[in-house]
Order: structure tokens, then sequence, then C-alpha cells
């Protein structure tokens, strides 16, 4: 939408942009719940040690962290008892066959178990509060009310098919609850947690440069200067100075990915000039083990200025940091003095963790200003979603191109087409998990999952859930995989990030 | 193992036998049965022991996973604790790698001939299948032995029931429907971008409570999810009956609700019953949203309904009275005149001649 829009010239009017910002930020709050409790906290979390709490306790300890009305011992009774007849059945279901009992869960049984509670509520509470896109995006997932040039949902307050005083209240109602539960269950969780665990500061580091290309314009999609979370990036861990973004620094790499390049496979390409040209050369299947000397993944390798790059949460929160975002810096220096623990520590799987927590709640701060700002237009008449100038492509030049930067949830993603006879001649997207899940470039350097396990401790190397913990707290696209490698490049073990 | 009934499994949950028949009740309002069939329902889950089931990820986005974790009758919660015991399912599944595997082929071992199988996901099946590996088996590996060992296969999604947007033009990894990739084995197609999982739940709740699968079309999908078009519960019907059609987005049609025909609408040949359930407990659905349905669940729309912008040639039995071009003309000039009066900035003028060339 964005590259098409930046290649026509088309600004589009602030009721979409507003709208767009909404759909985004409760897009954040409920994916990294979601995240958060549904598919990292069980690396941290033991489930079965869940049983073996006092539910007094438990209560005690939840009440000690947060005033999150339900935390009676009867109702952590209640949960543990819901475990205890899973358990009892036999039937485990999705939690058959992982690592309970492991020695590197070091949570005491009243933390599992409220961990667990938290875990089932948070089940109910996403699908409650994501009604914020249903509203806005028709449907979810996949909102549906996006156009080039704005958004099809009609804002009118004075007709029962658009956008009215019932939909603000609406989106209101559930922004409360989004953030209630965040400010109230996650947060404390997300510290609770991390108490036990931080020796996991100093793991899991990376690259140590990181991308961030921002989001939530504040005024206009087409000015990139004024975007609620900056853009911007971070090199060798340097949080005193950010560089600006140039997207013609943006290069990929197919040295060790199943494509090939015209021109050879030494050089790197600007997705204007990308191309895709599949060729794969690795084991027939089925297979136990790939060769990371030579080609290896489904991934190109992005570079910018050759180096490797970390997007995600925790790019996004270090480049407003560093960019002296003021909300962002608040948040972020409270999270390090509870944890007792410097800026340091943020480059870390654990300070990646932290990351998403702390843009979860100022994402879910947000929500009611953007709110406002919607209703407002409306109050003063703006009923505008779209620009419809470059609707027809009979107003487009014979040749365009341009590109769309968008923070999703797990990262920086952007995207390059270029438009000729107004059909679309070429369109390159490097996204988040290829940056983050890049294999190596042409140099040899190893891309930010990679470079994060290196020095990780496996207590038993059959049962890798310290390796879970650093590659999911990149939350990878499931449609990944991950090679693990030792030290000495040696690959171990290949494991399906589930 | 120990089996156990799913009233019994509810009540240790604190669940009530009342609101277990509030959800039988809606369980039934799903199927389109008649209200009497939540007492058979009921009966029916009483008795029968917590199927298994295991839940393959091929070529997809995992939105379909993410639309399972919005179901709301039954909740997610009771889905993976009390309904089924989901054995397998990479993204939210607590087991990883070689014990995640283990899960999976458990089930195939144990429960032959026993199991869901639900597959989300096209398959590619060009050069070997080399485009799509778990745990360097193929993805058209995985799928024969699970599928070909399962009870039934639910291909979840328009990617599993068609090939969707990986099968589209020109293909390039020779992605297959998993009816086209593991041949012979019973299917049912719950299609859609991503699948309503109501109907995804209903189908399960059918079986578990008639012992059939729920009555097929002869592209294997539910009659109660697909025996209707759009086009024949539509909200907006009434505005498409009377002529009155949206010309531009924002414009004063299209605040007031008007039918987005001519915005390019796959309505009239789209089967769903969006309409009816609509998503996310009824809050709304694309055209509520104010756009043109792209018949995400037909097959093949990515290259078959598309220009989704551009509207349909010609609708059997299409307007009243009169043709949409006819009609088309009076009212775009009527809603250019209510723009101009109320001075609202940003329209386009799109000239109403040149739009009916390009049909």
């Amino acid at each position: 939408m964005r590259a098409v829009e930046n290649a026509l010239g088309i600004t589009i009017p602030d009721n979409a942009r507003i709208i767009r910002n909404l759909i985004t930020g409760i897009q954040y709050v409920q994916d990294h719940v979601i995240h958060f409790y549904h598919l990292h906290a069980l690396d941290w979390v033991d489930i079965v040690g869940a049983l073996k709490a006092d539910p007094a306790k438990t209560s005690l300890l939840a009440q000690s962290i947060s005033d999150w009305p339900k935390s009676s011992a009867s109702y952590f009774k209640g949960v543990q008892s819901k475990v205890k007849a899973l358990v009892d059945s036999g039937q485990l279901g999705i939690f058959s066959n992982a690592y309970w009992g492991h020695p590197a869960y070091k949570l005491p049984p009243e933390a599992n178990l409220m961990a667990v509670a938290h875990y089932l509520e948070a089940l109910d509470w996403q699908r409650d509060v994501i009604k914020i896109q249903t509203l806005l995006g028709a449907k979810n997932p996949h909102a549906q009310t996006y156009l080039v040039g704005g958004m099809s949902i009609p804002v009118d307050p004075n007709s029962q098919n658009a956008l009215n005083a019932g939909s603000i209240a609406f989106i209101s109602g559930l922004s409360k609850k989004a953030h209630e539960f965040v400010e109230k269950v996650y947060i404390p969780d997300l510290l609770a947690v991390a108490s036990f665990y931080k020796e996991w500061a100093g793991y899991g580091g990376g690259v140590g440069n990181f991308l961030a290309c921002g989001e939530f314009p504040n005024d206009n999609e087409t000015n990139t200067a004024n975007l609620w979370l900056p853009r911007g990036i971070i090199k060798n861990k340097d949080l005193s100075k950010v560089h600006p973004v140039d997207h013609t620094k943006i290069m990929e790499y197919v040295t060790h990915s199943w494509y090939e390049y015209k021109e050879g496979d030494g050089k790197a390409k600007h997705p204007w000039d990308g191309e895709t040209n599949y060729k794969y050369s690795g084991p027939k299947p089925p297979y136990e083990f790939l060769d990371t000397n030579k080609k290896y993944s489904w991934l190109k390798a992005p570079r910018y200025e050759e180096m490797p790059m970390e997007v995600g949460p925790l790019a996004r929160m270090l480049v407003a940091y560093g960019s002296g975002h003021k909300r962002v810096k608040e948040v972020v220096d409270s999270v390090l003095k509870k944890l007792g623990v410097g800026p340091e520590a943020l480059f870390s799987t654990l300070g990646r963790v932290a990351a998403r927590g702390i843009e979860t709640l100022v994402t879910a701060e947000m929500l009611p200003v953007w709110l406002d700002q919607l209703a407002a237009g409306m109050k003063k008449g703006d009923l505008r979603i779209h620009n419809g100038s470059k609707w027809e492509p009979s107003t487009w030049p014979k040749e365009a191109k341009g590109f769309g930067f968008h923070e999703a949830p797990r990262g920086a993603l952007g995207h390059w087409i270029l438009i000729k006879d107004k059909k679309i001649a070429n369109y390159q997207c490097v996204v988040p998990s290829t940056w983050n899940g890049s294999p190596r470039d042409a140099k040899g350097q190893k891309g930010p999952y990679e470079a994060a396990l290196i020095g990780t401790p496996v207590a038993d190397i059959n049962k890798p859930v310290e390796i879970l913990r650093t590659v999911h707290s990149f939350d990878p696209c499931m449609a990944c995989a991950v090679h693990v490698v030792d030290a000495a490049g040696k690959e171990l073990t290949k494991i399906r990030i589930v | 193992m120990k089996e156990d009934s799913l009233l019994s499994s509810l009540s240790k949950r604190g669940v009530s036998r009342r609101e277990f028949m509030k959800f039988c009740s809606a369980m039934a309002a799903t199927l389109a049965l008649p209200s009497g069939f939540a007492t058979q329902i009921a009966e029916a889950l009483e008795k029968k022991q917590k199927p298994y089931a295991v839940w393959l990820e091929f070529q997809d986005c995992a939105g379909d996973t993410e639309s399972m974790l919005r179901a709301t009758k039954p909740t997610i919660t009771e889905i993976v604790l009390d309904v089924i015991s989901l054995e397998y399912h990479e993204t939210i599944m607590a087991a990883a790698g070689k014990q995640a595997e283990k899960s999976l082929m458990d089930v195939v071992k144990n429960h032959k001939g026993k199991y869901f199988a639900i597959v989300e996901g096209a398959i590619p099946k060009k050069d070997g299948g080399v485009y799509c590996t778990i745990g360097g088996r193929t993805a058209l590996d995985i799928a024969t032995e699970v599928c070909g060992n399962a009870l039934v296969t639910l291909a979840v999604g328009s990617c599993s029931s068609w090939g969707g947007i990986p099968s589209a033009k020109p293909n390039p990894t020779g992605a297959v429907s998993v009816k086209e990739a593991v041949p012979g084995i019973t299917v049912v197609n719950l299609p859609g971008c991503p699948m309503n999982v109501e109907n995804v739940t209903a189908t399960i709740v059918h079986y578990l409570t008639f012992g059939t699968l729920p009555p097929l079309d002869s592209r294997n999908r539910p009659y109660f999810a697909h025996g209707k078009r759009i086009h024949d519960n539509c909200e907006r019907r009434a505005h498409y009956d009377a002529g009155q059609f949206v010309r531009q987005w924002g414009d004063d049609g299209h605040r007031k609700g008007w039918c987005l025909y001519e915005m390019g609408c796959k309505g009239p040949e789209a089967h769903f019953n969006c309409p009816t359930i609509k998503w996310n407990e009824g809050t709304s659905w694309p055209v509520q949203g104010g756009h043109g349905c792209i018949a995400c669940a037909a097959d093949n729309n990515w290259d078959l309904m598309s220009p989704f912008y551009k509207r349909l040639p010609k609708v059997p039995g299409f307007g009243v009275e009169k043709t949409a071009d006819k009609i088309g003309v009076g009212i775009a000039a009527a809603a250019a005149a209510g723009v101009a009066a109320h001075a609202i900035a940003g329209a386009s003028k799109k000239k109403e001649s040149k739009e009916q060339e390009k049909v």
C-alpha cells in the first residue's frame, strides 16, 4: 500500500492515517501479549510445576505485584484443578512432550501457577480486544479495508453504516480493557518472571546493530520525520548516536540462499534491482542436516551498509530511547531500575523480551490518543477517508517506482515496487524474519538469530529449551526454520521453531 | 490412555450444565439446524471421548491459526482443553524439535484412522517438494503419511482447500490443495482467507454429534457454510435491487451503506456465510466495513476474481428494472452534486463514460 502510494505520490487523508494507526496499534498490543503468554512463556514457565503451588501463597504473590482483581486463593485453586484435570486425563494436547521438569526452569511453583492462570486469561482477552481491528478493518485476521490512497471504512457521525459515535465508544471501551490487562497483568508478570532469569541479560545479544523504520505517523504518511516511534539505526550497541535510515543502502545477498543472481552471487542487490531466481541446491529430502558452508536457506541475507541488522520491538525501543523519546525513556528506565540492571542489559534475550512488553504498554497508552484524534476530525466535519486522485490507472505515469516501510509487530518491513505501463514490473519485500533469520552473506557474517545463539549454555542438548528462549525472543515468523550451530561452526541439530 | 467425556471434562473446569447447553444451541445455530438439535448435540458430546487431532502448517501465513485463536463457540481454551485433544500444532504447542515431531508420529501410530488431520497451507509438488520442508521432510511426504492415516482431513483456509496465494499464477512451486496432493482421502474443504473458525468448530461438532460429516457440495465444502451466495444474504441487497450504488470511496452512498457492486464487490459470485455469521462474534465483515467481497473463499480467486476493484461483467438476474450502467450514471451524477454541495475536498472527478468502457 505505502509502496504504491509512494510511487504515485499519493497523500492519504488524516482519517485514513489515524485509522491505520489504530489498527496497527491494537495489532501490536494483542500480538505481543499472545507472543509473551502463548508462544514464549512456556520456555520460562513450567506448567506441570504449577501443580505443586500453594494457591494461598500464589494469591499473596499476585496481590504483591498487582491490584488485578482475579487474585484470590480460590481463583488460583480453580486454575490449579484445571491443570490437574488435564494432566490426570493423560490427554495433554498442546502441552504434550514439552520439557516440563527441565533444570533450566527456575520459577517457584507459585509463579508458575500465576503465569498459567494469566496464560488462560490472555486467551480470552485477546479475542475480545482485537475487535477494534474488526470494526476498523472489517475482519480479523486479515483486515480488508486498506486501499491505495486510504481506507474503505466510511466515517460519518450521522450514519449507521459508517464509523460514528457508537463506534468511538466501542473502541474506547476495548482500548481501556487492552491497557488495563497490559498494565496490571502483562507488565507485572514480565517483571516477576524476569527477576528469576536475570542471567539471561547476559545471553542472546546478537549482532548489536538495530534498524527501525519507524511507525505511527503523527501528521502525514509521506513525512517520515514525524513518526510517533522514530526511524533510525543503532550501530554496534552505541545508544549515544542514532543514525538516519537511507533505504538505498539496503542490499540483499544470496550467497548462502537458494537463489542466484544473473551477475553472480558475490554481490548484493538493492530491492529495486532485486531478482528472485530460485534454484534449490540443498540435500534431497528427507535430510538431517544442512551445510552452512553452502547455500542453506530460502531467506536472502539483507544488509545495511554491509552490516546485519536486528529488527523488532527491541530495535524500535532502542532507537526511540536513543532518540530521546520521552515516554519510552521513562518506561525503559523504570523497568531497568526495577530489575536492578543498566542499559547494557537491553542487548540480550531478556532485553528483547522486556522491550516487547515496554512497547506494548506505551502503545496501549496511545490508543485513546489516536481515537480522540479521529473523533476530533469527525466533529470538525472531516469525513474524508480516501484520496482517489490516482485511483484510475489512466492517471499514472508511464513509469514509477516507490518504496514503503511498515513496522510489523515483529519488526521492520519494506516493500519496493517498480511500475511500468500500469503493471507491476518488479516487486520485492524485505520482511522482519529475513533480517533476523538471515543466513550468512558473502563475507560470512552471521545474521541475528545465528549470532545471538553463540555462547548460549545448553544443559541438555536433546532438550535445548535455552535455544528456544533466544530464538523465540525474536518472535520468528512461523514459516521459518533455524539451524543450530556450535561455536566451531559445526551443525548440531536442526530445530523447527514451534 | 484414559478417555474423558466432554461434559465431565467441562464440569471439572467449572463449566455449568447451563453454559454447556448454551454452547450446544450456538452450535446448532451455526450448523443451521433446528433448535431441538441442541439436545442431540449435547447428548452426543457427553458420550464422546475427546477425539485426537493434529494441525499441520505448510505454505501458509498462520492466518488460519490466528483465526482459530478467535474461536468463540466454543472458545479456543475450550477447544484445546475440552473438545479435542490437539496433540500437534507448530505455532501454539509447547514442545519443539524432535519432541514435537514425536507427538505427531505418536498420534499417527497409536490412533490410526481415528484422528482429525487439520491442514493449513498449500503443498508444493514441483521438484520433489523441496519448496516446503519441516525437519528435513517435505510437506508432501508429511501430508501423505498424516492425512493418509487420518479419519478425515479438514483443509482449513483457501490455501489448503484450493492452493490459494501460493498457487496463483505463475505458481512457481507447483502448489496444490491437500485433495490434489493426497488423492483418495476424505477431505472437507473449509476455505476462506482465513477460514472462519466457527465453520471449523461446527464441522467437528457435527461429526461428534451425528457420526457423519455435514452434507458437502461437489467441491467438498459444507453446504451450511457455502450453500448460499454472499449476495443472497447481503445486508446491502436492498440497495442493489434499488439501483443505489457506491461510486467513489467515501461518497454519500458509501457513507449510507449502499451497494458496493460498482466498486468491484464479488458477492454475487461468492459462496460463503460471511453475512450471516460475520467475524469476531458478529462484529463486522468486509461489506459492512465498506469494502467489496474479494471472494476469498472461492477457488483461485486471485486469478479468476481479480481485478478486485472492477465490477463483475454480468450478474445473472441482475437488476430489477434497469441495467447498472443506466442506473449508475444517474446516481453518480447525483452523488457528484452532493459532494460539491458539501464542499468536501479530495473527491476525485471520475468520468462515468470512462468507467463504463473499462468493465
